[in-house]
């Protein structure tokens, strides 16, 4: 009878560990079709590299098992988590005068485009981000991308956007749409993001 | 001299504190509410509702007819599935320099994730953890099942 007891355990034991679902981790293309990179660390210990297309890490007793998914399956096990992401953040880019935080015509024109596109937009952000070219300090630069950055916020208020959803970033010199040498002046630098979120 | 390099560990870290952002400052904002969905938050569970902002150290759970969406200050976005549990452990994000942290636990239920600046800017700044995993993100987009036992 105690036997029979201990038998009927170790079964339950068992059929337990069998039920246990592992976790799983699925590495994706991004919407750009770009693959990134996962780096797996079982709690067992090791190191699993997802690195191309619908790799899986299937991880039980804190083991990762690799191997290759496909879009069918992920749609099916994963679909309806993957609906509910939100939309991805689209940015516009506004320029500037040389040395100044006046806009050009031509971006003081898209404004409308972008009060189109926080309409559409559930609890929409707006995030300014503030740019400059190679000319001068780090400190300059820091302060004069900020200073972009509120000025395309106070035009947007002027529009009528709420000013509590805006934020704003200076990024100075480290982030130049043209790449160049110190010190050279390029005017597609001197810009401003504008992020919709 | 030691004390001066501590010193200036400590003054390092204290500018870095700051440059990521006050600790009351959101890590991002509720895009998405579906079903039912709460914040657990200081101890109090509170209904998630469009707009609302998340902060480091909530627990956002879902029911079994829930799913929700974020969006987060470094523009990374997050879906969490039906009966689901995701604790944001660490979030901190400077958005001059993009250095920054991310840090959750999917303990259980299913995550979908798109990373953002804190991961580009850094490999492995973002982690996500599972009871029987962590996972280094370095980019970008994937997806994470917490089996549970």
């Amino acid at each position: 009878m105690r036997r029979a007891g201990r038998i009927l355990a170790a079964a339950a034991a068992l059929l337990l560990a069998a039920c246990a679902t592992p976790d799983r981790i699925v590495l994706l293309p991004d919407d750009q079709g770009k693959v990134g990179k996962l780096n797996v660390h079982g709690s067992a210990g090791g190191d699993t590299l997802l690195n191309s297309a619908y790799d899986t890490a299937t991880v039980s007793g804190g083991k990762a098992q690799r191997s290759t998914g496909n879009a069918q399956d992920v749609n099916k096990d994963f679909g309806g988590v993957l609906a509910t992401l939100p939309q991805a953040p689209v940015a516009y880019t506004f320029y500037f005068l040389v040395n100044s935080d006046d806009l050009t015509p031509e971006s003081k024109a898209l404004a409308p485009a972008i009060l189109a596109e926080i309409a559409r937009r559930p609890a929409a952000e707006v995030v300014v981000i503030g740019h400059t070219d190679a000319q001068g300090s780090d400190d300059y630069n820091d302060k004069l991308s900020l200073q972009r950055a509120q000025a395309v916020k106070q035009q947007l208020i002027a529009l009528g956007f709420d000013a509590a959803r805006i934020a704003v970033a200076g990024r100075g010199k480290r982030e130049p749409l043209i790449p160049t040498a110190e010190g050279v002046p390029e005017p597609r630098n001197r810009r401003a993001e504008v992020l919709v979120r | 001299m030691k004390r001066q390099i501590t010193a200036c560990v400590l003054a390092a870290a204290a500018m870095l504190a700051g440059g990521a952002g006050r600790a009351d400052a959101p890590a991002g904002i509720f895009k998405i509410v579906k079903g039912g969905v709460s914040v657990q938050r200081n101890g109090a569970s509170v209904p998630a509702t469009v707009g609302m902002p998340v902060f480091q150290s909530d627990r956002i759970v879902t029911g079994a007819d829930g799913s929700a969406g974020i969006t987060f200050e470094d523009n990374a976005l997050l879906s969490l599935g039906p009966s689901s549990a995701l604790s944001l452990d660490r979030f901190a994000f400077n958005s001059t320099t993009h250095e920054g942290a991310f840090e959750t636990t999917l303990s259980s239920g299913k995550l979908a994730v798109v990373s953002g600046k804190i991961a580009h800017h850094e490999q492995d700044a973002m982690k996500v953890r599972t009871p029987s995993t962590i996972l280094g993100v370095r980019g970008t987009k994937f997806l994470v099942e917490a089996g549970g036992t």
